[in-house]
């Protein structure tokens, strides 16, 4: 016989058994999880060339930085205490301050620069993250995840670079226009410079390359010999920002 | 035993759990809540990504996995069977703003009839930008 302490036991277990089995069939959607097949661009190791002497032909070109900002919704505020960038010019002896002397040809002195995350081989600003909202990925770009940055600042802290900004503001009356086929921020989170991941995986190289009517911005595989990057930083003469730092910059400046 | 005022206390007593389940009768006698969410769906597309049911329960479950995906796994189109999802001709991204609100492309009489109904004030509205130049 049962008595009724075990019935109870059983009918409970039983019904909590039947009820988590639907919830988990109900949870199983019809679409497949990680064995999609791979679209978009792919490389083993994404780097950029910049060609400082292509930027030099025209100082007045911001066609790059304009492309960029206006695609990924970065806003333009009027105190540049709360400036945001993702790829902005300084002065060649700002972005160089290793490598500046005081007898470079006189236009490299003056020269700005067009600067933008490295997308380090050895990123620091990853290893700080707590949250890991920002993370190398395995072709080498470091990404940043929204919706998991806490907003902390480490990252920003860590980037030798200045490449990191935060959203002391909410960025969205700041905004003239929006592009919709990518998100705005909120306040209280770090962006960057992600080498256009979204465009890539869509098959499109990113919109700094895309928009540059110079071809001064070389992108591609650092990994494949024949690459057009690879190819350009085997002919030409290139340097990094602060190499000795052993962040391993993956954009490079051909001058 | 005698009560005093027996009947006084009776009328009261039950006076008083009238009114204070006066809700219940209320919502009983009347069967339906007044308010209602009320859901405009597109009339040009015919199916969405998953069935209708599934879709009333778990959109916040296939969104996060949206999101786990594109973000953080590089994987950005619809797949079912070993095939990109198409419509139209364009590939299916799993995105909000450009696959959901392309169907549904008014957030009022769509997302926010439920979300209000029930007092439930997701976040992604910060971030994606709603059809229509979207400001919020
Ligand atoms: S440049 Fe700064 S933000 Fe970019 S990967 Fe290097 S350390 Fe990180
Ligand atoms: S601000 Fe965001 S991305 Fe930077 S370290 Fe903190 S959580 Fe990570």
């Amino acid at each position: 016989m049962i008595d009724r302490r075990n019935f109870i036991k059983i009918v409970s277990f039983g019904g909590g058994i039947a009820l988590a089995t639907k919830f988990t069939s109900d949870l199983i959607s019809q679409s497949e999880r990680n064995d999609e097949p791979s679209s978009g661009l792919k490389a083993k190791r994404w780097a950029m060339a910049i060609d400082l002497e292509k930027c030099e032909q025209s100082p007045n070109c911001n066609k790059c930085i304009v492309a960029c900002h206006s695609y990924h919704n970065v806003p333009q505020f009027d105190n540049p205490k709360d400036e945001i960038k993702w790829i902005w010019k300084d002065y060649f002896h700002n972005a160089f301050v290793t490598q500046e002397n005081p007898y470079l040809p006189k236009g490299m002195k003056h020269q700005l620069v067009l600067l933008l995350c490295n997308h380090c081989d050895n990123p620091p600003c990853t290893n700080v993250c707590p949250t890991k909202a920002t993370w190398k990925r395995e072709d080498g770009i470091v990404m940043m995840d929204w919706h998991r940055c806490i907003g902390c600042r480490y990252c920003v802290a860590a980037c030798p670079y200045g490449s990191r900004s935060f959203n002391w503001r909410d960025p969205r009356p700041f905004l003239k226009e929006f592009n919709p086929q990518f998100p705005t921020r909120t306040r209280g989170v770090v962006e960057k410079c992600t080498f256009c991941a979204e465009r890539l995986s869509r098959s499109q190289m990113p919109a700094c390359v895309e928009a540059c009517p110079s071809n001064a911005l070389i992108f591609g595989d650092l990994d494949d010999p024949s690459s057009e990057v690879r190819k350009v930083l085997a002919n030409r003469f290139s340097i990094r920002r602060k190499p000795e730092l052993g962040t391993s910059p993956e954009v490079y400046y051909l001058v | 035993m005698k009560l005093y005022d027996g009947w006084k206390i009776t009328i009261g007593l039950i006076i008083f759990t009238g009114f204070f389940t006066l809700p219940i009768w209320l919502n009983l006698t009347s069967a339906e809540s007044k308010v209602k969410p009320k859901l405009v769906y597109p009339e040009d597309a015919k199916e969405c990504v998953e069935a209708k049911d599934y879709m009333n329960h778990f959109h916040m479950d296939l969104l996060n996995r949206w999101r786990d995906s594109v973000v953080r796994m590089n994987v950005r189109y619809v797949v079912r069977n070993g095939n990109i999802l198409t419509h139209n001709g364009n590939k299916l991204e799993m995105s909000l703003t450009l696959t959901c609100l392309k169907c549904h492309s008014n957030k009022k009489n769509f997302c926010d009839q439920c979300h209000n109904y029930l007092d439930v004030k997701p976040y992604c509205w910060d971030c994606h930008i709603e059809p229509k130049g979207g400001s919020r």
